[in-house]
């Protein structure tokens, strides 16, 4: 359907698209394409080496699977942090990875555990690292006439795993600040969201946390993010806070771990 | 059955509803409050409106229109949602349970814990309230109030809420509705 009609909105759970609907008129005239009868894209699966995510698999979904507490932690954590209940159990992950937020909280763990997006279309199938995906503000890997279906989230050995978000409250909060943080075998996985036009990963505090220092600073990690990310003032937090304060979730979360 | 106190009939919309009129209509069946019907809407309208206007079911309330709030929460195949959120030709197929399909005798606890006051969340913290209730096991990973931080209240401060939410627990009230899979 896409390849025919390009300017179709997929929609999915609907939590973004939908918010203040009856004031958008123009959106409604578009024309959008509902995900939520095609029963292949919502289910996920484990293999031998990896989590599979449907295309409209749910927040709520994974929350539910103990096997994800217990092999991908936070990918619960995140979502017990989207929202609320309510939120949940209609937000999808590839809805959260199309949406494009800078803020996103689903994302920075995905990130963080290398997960690859599956974009399909009448055409072909692209595999892309989600780390790779976003090339500006809202700027994506995705042509019109693609589909994410799938996202798998690879299986590792990875320890110091910690999602953090900062937000006005514990729930029904956009994130001020984002912060997913894996050692994974080959390195740390360090990722940003709400400090810079998209969620990313930090090479600088990557490369910092490699280098197996003794005892870290506070300035070492405020240094390197400052390469790494960009935070503004906006409505919900201003650059310098956000600069100090994910500089202090560094140092007392990856920067405070025991060797 | 709680009844609503609007005799609203199907295609008879009061003054307050806008409804949105954008094209063909879909029409679908559903499972609604337990009953197997059919419904016509528009592809715009969503299932607060639909429960509101076109079926005379206020108990549902609109709140934000932006999924914050939870007063329009219903059970979409028993899982709380927020219908603000929600086109009704997604739930084709689905159930649906509004705060119309709760027995008097779920209210009881609310009521006598001093869970409500202007009355205006009680409706949508009932439903996700009963959904909890006939959701147990889900305490073992979450606190009462992290379920119940979808239905926000200016009133109550919200420990009435969770007091009547701990005292029907205590009174191991029966499951009425909904599951959480």
């Amino acid at each position: 359907m896409l390849a025919e009609e390009p300017e179709a909105v997929p929609l999915a759970g609907g939590t973004d698209l939908l918010v203040h609907w009856p004031a958008h008129h123009e959106t409604r005239e578009s024309t959008y394409l509902d995900l939520g009868q095609i029963e292949e894209l919502r289910s996920h699966r484990w293999t031998e080496d990896a989590l599979i995510l449907g295309g409209t698999t749910t927040y709520w979904d994974l929350i539910r699977d103990p096997r994800t507490t217990r092999d991908l932690p936070l990918l619960v954590d995140a979502a017990r942090q989207v929202g609320a209940v309510q939120i949940q159990a209609r937000g999808t992950w590839a809805g959260n990875i199309a949406n494009g937020s800078p803020a996103a909280d689903g994302v920075p763990v995905l990130m963080a555990y290398d997960a690859v997006v599956v974009a399909q279309s009448e055409r072909d199938s692209c595999e892309i690292p989600l780390s790779e995906f976003y090339l500006g503000y809202k700027e994506m890997r995705l042509a019109d006439d693609q589909l994410i279906t799938r996202i798998r989230v690879p299986l590792a050995p990875r320890a110091n795993q910690r999602f953090d978000k900062v937000g006005a409250r514990r729930a029904q909060a956009i994130a001020k600040i984002g912060l997913a943080t894996v050692e994974a075998e080959d390195g740390w996985r360090v990722v940003a969201a709400s400090l810079a036009p998209t969620v990313r990963r930090c090479p600088a505090v990557e490369a910092l946390l490699d280098s197996g220092e003794a005892e870290y600073s506070l300035d070492g990690f405020e240094t390197a993010l400052a390469t790494d990310v960009s935070p503004i003032d906006d409505i919900r937090s201003t650059a310098e806070y956000r600069r100090r304060v994910a500089a202090r979730l560094l140092f007392f979360g990856p920067g405070s771990r025991e060797a | 059955m709680i009844q609503p106190v609007n005799g609203l009939v199907s295609g008879v919309l009061p003054v307050a509803g806008d409804l949105p009129v954008t094209g063909d209509t879909i029409t679908f069946g559903w499972r609604l409050n337990g009953e197997e019907t059919q419904i016509e809407v528009d592809p715009a309208e969503r299932l607060l409106d639909t429960l509101r206007y076109r079926l005379g079911l206020t108990g549902t309330k609109e709140g934000c229109a932006e999924g914050e709030c939870g007063s329009c929460t219903v059970l979409m195949d028993g899982l709380p949602v927020n219908s603000c959120l929600v086109l009704s030709f997604q739930a084709a197929g689905r159930r649906i349970d509004t705060v119309e399909s709760l027995d008097e005798a779920a209210l009881a606890p609310f009521l006598e814990g001093g869970a409500t006051q202007c009355g205006a969340c009680t409706p949508g913290v009932v439903i996700t309230a009963n959904w909890l209730l006939a959701n147990r096991d889900l305490l073992d990973t979450h606190h009462i109030r992290e379920l119940m931080a979808g239905n926000l209240c200016r009133c109550t401060g919200y420990d009435g809420i969770v007091d009547s939410i701990e005292a029907a627990l205590e009174a191991d009230d029966p499951a009425v509705v909904g599951d959480a899979s």
